[in-house]
Order: C-alpha cells, then structure tokens, then sequence
C-alpha cells in the first residue's frame, strides 16, 4: 500500500514536470561495442554534448515553449543487419530525429527505415556518396563525401606533389571505385594525365601483374581506392618491383592498421586522405576540446564535432520551424546554415555538405601527419 | 622487354605455389575421386600456424637468426598440417568412401567453412603481419627487372618439392602402393597394400605441401588471415583441372600455366582487346583458357594418362 502511495506520487511528479516541460527525444545510432566502439562512443558523446548545452541553458524555444532534449543512444555494431534493427527501434520509440550511423554500410540501409517512419536522419561520419543519392527527403550528412574526398586527392597529387603522371587502381568496391573514378575526375581537371586505370578486388593479395604494367608507364603518382588490407600488400610490392612512385590511398588506407601491414614499404612518399578536419583546425576546436575533456574525461576521436554540428543543426531546425515534428521541421533543417563547431554548415540538394573539409595526412615518425 | 620478363617473373611465382596446392587436390583426386574443398583452408591453417610460432619465438628468443626461426615455423607448421589432413580424412571422409559422390564432396565444403570459422575464433577476424624474415629487397638480375630473394626460394623450393614428389610416387615402395590403390583399390588391397594407411599417407602428404605453400604465401605477401586459404585454393582447383585432375605432372604444368596467365592476361589484355576488356576481367583470361582446354580436351591437358594417376 506504501509503495503504490510512493509510485503514484513519483507518477504525479513526472506528469507534472511533463506539463510543465516538453522533452523531446533525440536517437542516436552508432558502433558501441566492436573494433570501432571507440569511433562509435565519440560520435554519441558529441550528440550528448550538444543535447546538455542546450538543455543547460532552460532547453530550446520552439513554438513559445521550452523543450527539453533526451538522448536515445543505440548499438548498431558496425553491423548492416543490425543497423536496421536499431533504426526500427528508434522509429519505435518515437525520436523526432537521428544523429547516425557511424559506417556507410549501416547508414545506408538503416536510412530506409528512417525514411519509412518518417525521421530525420543527420550522419556525421559517412561518406558514400550514395547515402544521400536514394531520393530519401530526411538524409543529410556533416562531413564530406568521397565526391569532395576524391576531388581534394586529385588536387593534391597534381598541385601539391607536382605529379604530371597518375596511376589508378581500384577495388571494384561501391567505396573504391567511387573514389578511384573522383580522383581521376580530379586528377584530369586539374590537368595531369591518368597513364593506368587498372583494376583489383577487395580479396587479392597478389597485384605484381598489374604493377608491372603500371610500371612500363612510369607514373610519379600511384593512387588506390580501397581498404588497408589491400593497400598493405599493394605498397610492398610497389617497392619489390622497383617503383618510385610515390603513394596514395584515400580513408580505408588511412589507418593504424595500414601502417603495419605495409611493414618497411611505407615511407614519408605514402600520403592518405580523411574526410574532416584535424580538431585544431576548426572554427571552434579548441574549446569544443576543452569542454568535451572536462565533461568526458578524455580526448576527442574524430566524430564528435561532427555529431554536435548534426544534432545542433536538427535543433535549430525545429526552433526555426517552431515545431518538433519531423513534416514541420523538415523544410527547415534542408535550409540550414550556421556556423557550427567543424565550420559552416549547409547542405545542397542532396543532403550533402556544401563545404566539405577534406584532410591529407603524410607517413612520418612512425604515424600519420595532417598537413 | 623489361615489362615482359617481369610479367614472366610474376607468373612463374605465383604459378609455383599454386602447384604446390594443385599437387594436394590432384593427389586426393587421383586417390579417391574426391574434390576436398578444405584444402586451401589446410593451407590458411598452415600459415597461422608458423606466425604464431615466430611471434613466440620473437617472445623468447630475439636475437635468434631468420632462417633458423623460419626453419622452425615450418617444421611446426608442417606436422601441424599433417595431422589436420589425417584428421579430416580419419573423421569425415573414411566414413563416406562408399557414400554417393556427393555426400563426401559436400563434406568437403563443410569442412572448409569450420576450419575458416575455428581459425577466426583462434586468431581473429584481423589481418596479421607476417614477419617477412627473408630479406624482400628486390635484386635486379638484369637492368630494370626485378626479383626478391623470397620469390627466388619460393621458384627453387617448389621445383625441388615437386621433384622429390615425383620419385616419391614413381620411385619408391609406396609410391607403387599409391599408385596402385589410385588404379583400383580393391584389387590392391587384394595384393597385400593397405589402402586406408596409403590414403591417409596421401592426405598427409598434401596437407604438408599445402603448410609449405602457406607460408611461402604469406611471407611473400607478408600477410596473414583466416581467409586467406580460399581464393589460391580455387586458383589451384582451377590449376590441377587445367592439367588434368588426377594427374602430377598436369598439377605443375597447370599451376605454373595458370600463374602465367593470369600475369600475362592482367598485364596485356588491354592490348590484346584493343581496349575493350581491361585488368578488372583478369580472371575471366584465365577461365577463358580453361574453357578452351576443356572443350578441346576434357581430361585436362595431360590428362590422358588415367593409369598413371595417383
């Protein structure tokens, strides 16, 4: 009898606040657990942080009312399947937006579920170019796409490193060869010549043939469009063979895991690309740094700018449009334009960035430098 | 010139080691008419297995010298093999000698997934290093080709191996025994040879130069994964049908063929079609051969001598 005198009256006190208060819930996707968990966890935390600022200030002014925002965090586990399942989930528990997914690979099936249920889906960290491309109207990202990564590449390799000659090699994949056909896009543009176009897959090991070949044309340039797991071996046989060119992959080559498995082949002539900036480098960097160690405890990864801009920007939507349902709010997040944590942030058409950064990092000292 | 005697390079290594796998599935063919799917696998197994041993060996023995940490990776990576390949036969396909040829031929598959899946609960989904403990510094025996002293080994090693094979089966007591069970296993086992021990004995041989062609791969590609057995193992299907399945010598004329072509196929199609097919359809060179050769000749380019299979 106590405790049904106890939970009524906890009951009354929640109902109350609730009248008081609107809380709005917010969803965020991302890999929790896993071999990027630590991505994943960086990427809700800056949903989180955007989330507490706003609500440390009273909550958003949307329609004449303070709303107060909750964080909806789930596990998608780097995993496609699961990724939908999350999505629904999501849908289910009535968000009014979704910061998400980390992967392309989820970000892409899970944006049909949002699609179907009607909720807005930012992505601060995929980069296919596909994602926002399925006439989905509720996709956008905060980060660049591979069109703007493989454009910087080409840019680079002609501009920065003088190559008049490129090599490309791609590994058929939806991301490798997306890439691969930007960078020769770019790399034609920028008026350099592309002497091989050749082909891989994302399982081979073995490419001493279609080195060979590119080797007869003497490229300053070797450019690949795939993961570490091929780059690797790729870049020791470029050395078996005697070439001297130099070597670039874009963000699947852009990791720990590349610098090992290319052994003694990597050099300071191996250069990889990343969507983003380096943190030091945005507008407000610094202090989103600072705050985000005093609130975490710990350094900031890479997302979580990216994810404050994007749960920022679905923020500021819905007090534009003095309204949290999605059909309301939605005109208004496709016109966003503020400059956030990472830089200005606007989307074309598409959904996309309209100022995409893109990062070239450089092998020195045993890691990878931004330049 | 150059491009043309380095292509020759890349195939012949290549080529090398997936004649050493397609000797594994000729022999276990000739032997019993079976397929065994897993062999690639016993190959993947092998080459975990001697990079475990070395990163022990680092652990205990730093300064110890390449070859001779090499030497023991191989000799632990060998038996381990061995008793991999007298396993499977012991366990799965013993059972189903007698069974419709596709109940064993399924097995096969079967056992080439759980030897996949164990290898990824042992060693991780990850790619590992393989430490590349003879020098892959390219030499350049004539002006612009080149060729590392691992690629040189592997050509060497594979020759001497499929030498030593050869006299094994044509030479020895139970070279004779084997090749008299491949002919009619009943009628041997009726002249006093023990057909179970002689196809184990093959099974065990094949898993030893699968081990041996595991590690050849993987320190020239200084690579390793749990997945690493599946595309050579088809290439070397591929090389050992290109031959004459059943057949040793198609085995090394079809593995060192196939090398070739492949190496030639992705390094000249594009001139060849006049820029209509380029080295995305590399593969696709290889299997047209291979459909020539089938058409033309359906045992395989050697493979008219049945009797001589083992």
């Amino acid at each position: 009898m106590k405790q049904t005198i106890v939970a009524l009256a906890v009951m009354s006190i929640g109902l109350s606040a609730a009248h008081a208060q609107q809380v709005v819930k917010l969803g965020n996707a991302a890999p929790l657990t896993g071999t990027i968990s630590h991505l994943g966890k960086d990427l809700e935390n800056g949903t989180r942080m955007a989330i507490e600022t706003v609500n440390a200030q009273g909550g958003a002014d949307i329609g004449g009312q303070k709303v107060k925002f909750e964080l909806v965090g789930e596990d998608d586990q780097a995993d496609p399947r699961t990724g939908t399942t999350v999505a629904q989930r999501l849908v289910d528990a009535g968000v009014k937006g979704v910061v998400g997914h980390l992967n392309s690979g989820t970000s892409i099936p899970a944006s049909r579920i949002y699609d179907q249920g009607g909720v807005p889906q930012v992505s601060p960290a995929s980069t296919n170019p596909k994602l926002t491309l399925q006439n989905y109207k509720g996709v956008f990202r905060t980060i660049a796409n591979d069109v703007q990564q493989g454009g910087a590449l080409g840019d680079f390799a002609v501009k920065t490193l003088g190559a008049a000659k490129v090599a490309i090699i791609d590994d058929r994949t939806a991301y490798g060869q997306g890439l691969a056909d930007e960078t020769d896009k770019a790399v034609k543009a920028a008026g350099a010549q592309v002497v091989a176009r050749e082909f891989t897959t994302d399982k081979a090991t073995e490419f001493n043939a279609i080195l060979t070949k590119i080797r007869a044309a003497n490229p300053d340039v070797i450019f690949f469009g795939g993961m570490d797991a091929q780059a690797g071996p790729m870049l020791r046989q470029i050395k078996q063979l005697g070439i001297n060119a130099k070597f670039m992959t874009g963000d699947g080559g852009c990791s720990p895991e590349m610098i090992k498995l290319a052994g003694d082949a990597i050099s300071s002539t191996t250069y990889c690309s990343m969507a983003g900036l380096p943190i030091e480098k945005m507008p407000g960097g610094a202090k989103f740094r600072e705050d985000y160690q005093k609130r975490f405890g710990g350094n900031v990864q890479v997302y979580a700018p990216y994810a404050y801009d994007a749960a920022m920007a679905i923020i500021k939507a819905m007090e534009r449009a003095g309204s949290v349902e999605p059909a309301k709010y939605l005109p208004e997040l496709k016109a966003t334009n503020f400059d956030g944590v990472t830089g200005n942030v606007s989307f074309d058409d598409n959904g996309d960035l309209k100022e995409g950064a893109v990062t070239v990092y450089q092998f020195k000292d045993g890691d990878w430098v931004a330049l | 010139m150059e491009t043309l005697i380095q292509q020759l390079i890349n195939g012949l290594v290549i080529g090398s080691v997936y004649a050493l796998i397609a000797l594994g599935y000729t022999m276990v063919y000739g032997i019993l008419g079976l397929i065994n799917f897993a062999h690639g696998d016993v190959l993947m197994v092998g080459a975990l297995t001697a990079l475990q041993t070395m990163m022990f060996l680092m652990g205990v023995a730093p300064g110890m010298s390449p070859i001779y940490m090499l030497t023991i990776a191989l000799m632990v990576a060998i038996p381990v093999c061995m008793t991999l390949g007298f396993l499977m036969e012991r366990l799965a396909y013993r059972r189903l000698r007698n069974a419709p040829r596709l109940a064993p031929l399924i097995t096969a598959i079967g056992m080439s997934f759980l030897l996949q899946t164990i290898a990824m609960i042992i060693w991780g989904r990850n790619y590992h290093t393989f430490p590349q403990l003879i020098s892959t510094t390219p030499l350049q025996p004539i002006e612009g080709v080149f060729i590392t002293p691992v690629q040189v080994i592997i050509i060497v090693a594979s020759a001497a191996i499929m030498i030593g094979l050869s006299l094994l089966v044509t030479r020895t007591r139970i070279g004779r025994a084997m090749r008299a069970t491949a002919e009619n296993h009943r009628v041997a086992s009726l002249m006093g040879v023990d057909t179970n021990a002689i196809i184990a004995f093959t099974f065990v041989v094949g898993a030893a130069l699968a081990a041996v062609a595991g590690v050849m791969y993987a320190s020239n590609y200084g690579i390793a994964h749990y997945g690493m057995g599946f595309m050579p193992g088809l290439k070397a299907f591929t090389a050992a049908v290109l031959g004459g399945i059943g057949n040793l010598g198609g085995a090394m004329l079809g593995g060192i063929m196939l090398g070739l072509v492949e190496s030639f196929g992705a390094g000249y199609i594009e001139h060849l079609t006049f820029g209509f097919l380029n080295s995305s359809y590399q593969d696709i060179f290889a299997f047209i051969i291979l459909g020539l050769v089938l058409i033309f000749k359906p045992t395989g380019l050697l493979g008219e001598r049945v009797s001589d299979r083992a």
